[in-house]
């Protein structure tokens, strides 16, 4: 069997796949520098990520995807599975070989796991856009926190920047350790420190809040206890549309 | 803000929540500079009450005294509830500080009728004009027009609602008139076609000039109350269907009578919301949007009633067997789509993807075809199965609406009582 090892990025995938093509030999797995070796191994192929490589292999996907497909692959990657490089690899490979047509196809297993994974990436994005509730700051900073299963961060931020452009805000991971922070121009990127304690449970202090925080936050609960017909009380649906991963960055049902 | 917000609030959301709609679909706007907010096209739920139903919208009453006094509802001025009144200041505070903080994606506003139609309607617009001009509020908004108003305050509200909904509530003329003295077909219908007329005049003149105010983008919703009257759901059906002809007409919206007036006895007094029937009623809908199905397909003169044990689609596949057995891997779209277990995604891959060879049970599955139904009605690249021919539609039936026993090993005895 072949193996290759990489560094286990995005572009050091593409790298590999370029690599691959190169050299007309395609791996059947795809390790890390940190993984012991598997039986069998009659060749080793070290690939040294390169920026310029990987970007002519993207550049190429470029040219038989629209961008639809193009975001399908990114999300898949931010999916973070243990096993989505090697989807990834034996997919873009079909692309390459089919000049794009195999997206389509979804009688082939690949192209239907990968469909299938980008859309659990996809839903877990839109469950942090329905779900993220903000908490305003003395200093006017708007912040959230939420705990997706996968890594969406970087597809909700399209909408969180256009939603609120003209607020300071804070969109917060508080499984990964990284945020956004958004200054009324662009969202960047920013992580802290492992000291604050308000990080790692998504609820601010109340002596952190602006003045009426509390106000509000006690309305909302109000509402969403008024909003439900006790006649019609489904806890079985409830729990299926709102996700109790969720609940404990949820104003409306967090616990006081 | 003060704390008796807080009580008005609670009052007027419990008055609020039996209206149904709370869809923020069909508009979207990206955010302009100087304004507040967005709008998404395909509309996001925030939460979901502990009812299992999405909150998308701040749905409230801006006030629940009403002078009308319909049979069905909570709000008739007969009943004796606490009733609340918000001031524009107050309504559009909530909103904009719900909405900053990503729990709503914007404001459902009705009103009970307080003094005339007229009166009512142009306090509900002077919040929504307050809302979008001083406020420059780019969410979305939904309101609700008074039955009765006149044309003028109709078009003003237009201009800054994305959403109007006139609310049918009894499919029969005659019934609402017993259960609703203070209403009429007329008087629901009217305000309906002001929104149309506005709704195409607007878009006309868009086509001439590009920057021309659109006129309720998100088009009208209406709703009908499902189990308050003897109506079959052909009535309603039928009710339904001629209104989606209108071309401004998105959704109609059915909601399970809840029997809240309980000393009323107009009204049958159920014990439980017809939570199956409403459910049925939905999916007939959704055949007549999605699936190209004609409402006599789906109700007629010798099935009056959707089946409640199955769906109207399977009802219908039953009913004309000798449709089938579909091959999958041959039939065009529309006839995919009559297929029980296929829906519209599945039936668009299954398009796409027979290009590329023969399909099996295996990529159906995976397709997200629902093989325990569709099996009984597709042939595909294996040996067919036991199709709806062989086995006969009574035969299906009672196998698609066996209850799986709680535990098979379990030996259960038929006894009579």
């Amino acid at each position: 069997m072949v193996f290759f090892i990489y560094d286990k990025t995005f572009e050091g995938l593409l790298t590999a796949l370029f690599h691959a093509y190169n050299r007309r030999v395609f791996p059947d797995r795809l390790l890390q520098e940190s993984e012991p070796l598997p039986l069998f191994c009659e060749e080793v192929f070290t690939v040294v990520t390169d920026g310029t490589l990987a970007d002519r292999v993207w550049r190429g996907a470029e040219r038989l995807l629209s961008a639809h497909f193009l975001n399908g692959i990114t999300s898949c990657w931010l999916s973070e599975q243990s096993h989505v490089d090697e989807l990834l690899f034996r997919y873009l490979r079909k692309v390459f070989d089919s000049q794009g047509k195999s997206v389509f196809n979804m009688r082939d297993a690949d192209v239907a796991e990968m469909s299938r994974l980008w859309k659990k990436v996809n839903n877990e994005a839109s469950r942090v856009i329905q779900f993220a509730r903000f908490q305003k700051t003395a200093d006017d900073i708007y912040f959230a926190a939420t705990a997706p299963v996968y890594n969406v961060l970087p597809l909700t931020m399209d909408y969180f920047t256009d939603r609120f452009a003209d607020q300071h805000w804070l969109v917060y991971d508080v499984k990964r350790q990284y945020g956004y922070y958004y200054d009324g121009q662009k969202a960047e990127e920013v992580r802290f420190g492992q000291d604050t304690e308000f990080l790692a449970s998504g609820i601010l202090p109340d002596e952190l809040l602006a003045k009426d925080e509390l106000l509000y936050q006690t309305l909302w609960q109000t509402y969403f206890r008024s909003i439900a017909i006790k006649e019609r009380l489904n806890p079985r649906l409830h729990r299926q549309e709102l996700p109790a991963r969720f609940w404990p960055y949820l104003t409306e049902k967090r616990k006081h | 803000m003060r704390e008796e917000v807080l009580k008005k609030l609670q009052v007027l959301a419990e008055s609020a929540k039996y209206d149904v709609s709370c869809a923020s679909s069909g508009v979207g706007r990206k955010h302009r500079d100087g304004a507040v907010g967005s709008a998404a096209g395909w509309g996001i739920c925030h939460s979901f009450a502990e009812d299992g139903r999405c909150i998308s919208l701040l749905k409230i009453m801006l006030t629940n005294y009403c002078m009308f006094d319909c049979a069905y509802c909570i709000n008739r001025v007969s009943n004796d509830i606490p009733r609340a009144t918000l001031s524009v200041t107050e309504l559009v505070e909530l909103t904009m500080e719900f909405y900053r903080r990503n729990y709503i994606e914007g404001l459902f506003l009705s009103s009970g009728v307080v003094r005339n139609a007229d009166y009512t309607m142009e306090r509900l617009v002077r919040v929504v004009k307050d809302l979008r001009t001083v406020h420059h509020f780019n969410g979305y908004i939904h309101l609700k027009s008074i039955p009765g108003a006149s044309q003028e305050l109709v078009n003003e509200a237009g201009r800054y609602a994305d959403r109007m909904s006139v609310n049918i509530e009894i499919p029969n003329e005659q019934s609402l008139k017993r259960l609703a003295p203070d209403k009429n077909f007329q008087s629901v219908f009217t305000p309906m076609r002001y929104i149309q007329q506005g709704a195409l005049q607007a878009a006309e003149e868009r086509k001439r000039f590009r920057f021309a105010p659109r006129f309720a983008p998100a088009g009208q919703s209406t709703q009908m109350i499902v189990g308050a009257t003897p109506d079959s759901d052909r009535d309603i059906l039928r009710l339904s269907s001629a209104l989606y002809q209108r071309p401004t007409m998105k959704r109609v919206y059915y909601s399970g009578y809840i029997h809240v007036n309980t000393y009323d006895t107009r009204l049958p007094a159920l014990p439980q919301a017809p939570l199956v029937r409403e459910n049925r009623l939905y999916q007939a809908d959704w055949l007549l949007r999605f699936y190209q199905f004609k409402v006599d397909e789906i109700v007629d003169d010798t099935y009056p009633n959707l089946d409640l044990e199955i769906d109207p689609k399977l009802s219908w596949a039953l009913r004309h067997p000798e449709l089938f057995p579909v091959d999958v891997n041959k039939a065009d779209y529309e006839l995919l789509l009559r297929v029980p277990g296929i829906g519209v995604k599945s039936a668009k891959l299954i398009l796409l993807s027979r290009r590329y060879g023969l399909l099996t049970s295996e990529q159906l599955k995976k397709m997200g075809v629902v093989w325990k139904k569709a099996q009984y009605f597709v042939v595909c690249r294996e040996l067919p199965l036991s199709t709806v021919q062989e086995l006969t539609p009574e035969v299906v039936r009672r196998l698609l609406v066996k209850k799986p026993s709680s535990d098979s090993r379990q030996l259960i005895l038929p006894f009579d009582d």
